[in-house]
């Protein structure tokens, strides 16, 4: 269904079973919630299907339901109507929520402690990703001393290290400097060619999702609908001021009703 | 030594204040004695005080000990199950409403003149205070960090240890420091209403024999080893979770 007169890249609604190439399959989802003051549509009849190995964002307006979109593929919430299928999915929180009574490798290492691994087991997994990702020299440092770049690497990695096939980013660097960010993103980038799972990234920036991605859903504000998804065909590593990235962007954000 | 000054002058402006209302006749010294003759009983009668405050100090240190760990363990039971909740929450606050020297007698009865019914008492009086704090610790974890765990797969126990109990942590000991210096007046009524020694069943008999400079400094001795707990709970706390003082120091850099 083309919204305001926008007729490229809809992609059809999956109605089909999930098959070994789609890693998440959600089909005509909706999503209520009931507060004090009556109930609040989330989601409005989603469709989504997502590639194993594809990375796609998801981008809105805040309250859009993107993070309620997230939370339903990672199995967090059912929905009230529709179906959902998705392949296991490990969760990437917007704030880091790194446990400050634990040293950066101890955090990085949670999810293989929580799988049943000792402690000196859990950090021998996790110490090769420290060189990696340019956090060697801090393993023993504990949240509050590193910077707010190196904390949202260390929550990367204690996700990643779940070892679930999908990684789901909600907003990863929403609570970074815009010169952070950016940076983070170039990594984040880098990361992703060279480990190969299937990436859902909500955020609400839409150039985040226009570097990132293969292909980005914009969703509408409150109830969330799918307006349009782009295509990202664009080789990498990609440049901010490639006029084909530019020209992605401004269809997204005017998708979005934002001003020109 | 500069953060005692303070305190100190507060202090000596209130035993100033107190010799000279007693010294000018203000009140009998039989009622009120001055300061400078508690001073002087604490002295005098330091061998039958230190051998009590042994007895009361082990009841003490003993008693929270016991508090603790029933707290510890009625916390996670209310934590891990909402009926337990509705069944043993109300029960838990009346409980604290039984006055003492009501209850003491009858565990007196039950368990005799020695040590338990004094750390049943102590027990009793800091349990309220270290599971409110211990469940407000366990109710406060992030809702995120709980969804993270869940695609992580960790089940509830495992989520427990570790994550809700560490963050709990902190709760514990504030609980602990409240409990240590309830314990104290736990600790002298359930000596009153049975006992052999200590410094509340000093507190029982001294009065009767007109003491009141030796009660007096009883009361001084429980109130300084009320403050010493305290202070040597929070620094315990200081070693055992930096991490906690941390987080209210953290800034944006």
């Amino acid at each position: 269904m083309p919204a305001k007169g926008v007729t490229t890249d809809v992609i059809q609604a999956p109605d089909q079973e999930l098959t070994a190439a789609s890693a998440v399959l959600a089909a005509h989802v909706t999503r209520t919630f009931r507060g004090r003051r009556g109930e609040v549509a989330a989601l409005a009849d989603v469709s989504l299907r997502i590639e194993t190995g594809e990375i796609v964002a998801v981008v809105g307006p805040s309250g859009c339901g993107k993070t309620t979109l997230l939370e339903l593929i990672c199995g967090l919430q059912r929905p009230d109507a529709g179906t959902i299928t998705a392949i296991p999915a490990a969760l990437m929180p917007q704030r880091d929520l790194l446990l400050p009574w634990l040293t950066a490798i101890d955090n990085a290492a949670l999810a293989l402690r929580v799988r049943g691994a000792g402690k000196a087991q859990a950090r021998a997994g996790a110490q090769p990703w420290f060189e990696r990702f340019g956090l060697a020299g801090f393993e023993r440092a504990h949240p509050h001393e590193l910077s707010g770049g190196m904390r949202q690497r260390v929550s990367f990695l204690r996700s990643l290290l779940a070892g679930k096939p999908l990684l789901a980013l909600d907003e990863p660097f929403g609570a970074l400097d815009a010169i952070t960010r950016a940076e983070m993103q170039v990594w984040l980038a880098h990361v992703l060619e060279t480990e190969g799972r299937t990436v859902l990234l909500v955020t609400h920036d839409v150039e985040e999702a226009v570097v990132l991605a293969d292909r980005v859903v914009v969703m509408s504000p409150r109830p969330g609908r799918i307006i349009i998804e782009l295509a990202i065909e664009l080789p990498r590593p990609r440049s901010r001021t490639d006029p084909a990235l530019v020209e992605l962007r401004a269809r997204a954000l005017s998708a979005l009703g934002a001003p020109a | 030594m500069r953060r005692a000054l303070a305190p100190a002058v507060v202090v000596l402006a209130l035993l100033g204040a107190w010799e000279l209302y007693v010294d000018l006749g203000g009140v009998t010294s039989l009622v009120l004695p001055a300061p400078h003759t508690v001073a002087s009983a604490l002295y005098q009668d330091r061998a039958t005080l230190w051998s009590n405050f042994l007895v009361t100090a082990q009841e003490i240190v003993f008693g929270i000990a016991t508090g603790v760990a029933a707290a510890l363990a009625m916390a996670v039971l209310i934590h891990f199950s909402a009926t337990a909740r509705r069944a043993v929450y109300p029960l838990l606050i009346a409980s604290q409403t039984v006055p003492i020297p009501i209850l003491a007698p009858l565990l007196v009865f039950w368990l005799g003149f020695g040590i338990a019914p004094k750390l049943v008492v102590i027990a009793l009086v800091s349990f309220f205070p270290l599971v409110v704090c211990t469940l407000g610790g366990l109710e406060t974890v992030d809702r995120d960090l709980l969804k993270l765990m869940r695609t992580f797969d960790a089940g509830r126990a495992t989520t427990f240890r570790h994550v809700e109990l560490p963050w709990a942590l902190p709760g514990l000991f504030t609980g602990a420091k409240l409990a240590a210096v309830f314990s104290v007046i736990g600790a002298v009524f359930a000596e009153q209403a049975g006992a052999t020694g200590g410094l509340g069943y000093l507190l029982g008999i001294l009065p009767g024999q007109l003491e009141f400079p030796e009660a007096y400094a009883a009361v001084a001795i429980l109130s300084g080893f009320a403050i010493a707990l305290f202070v040597a709970l929070a620094a315990i706390e200081r070693r055992a979770l930096p991490w906690a003082y941390q987080l209210t120091g953290e800034s944006d850099q």
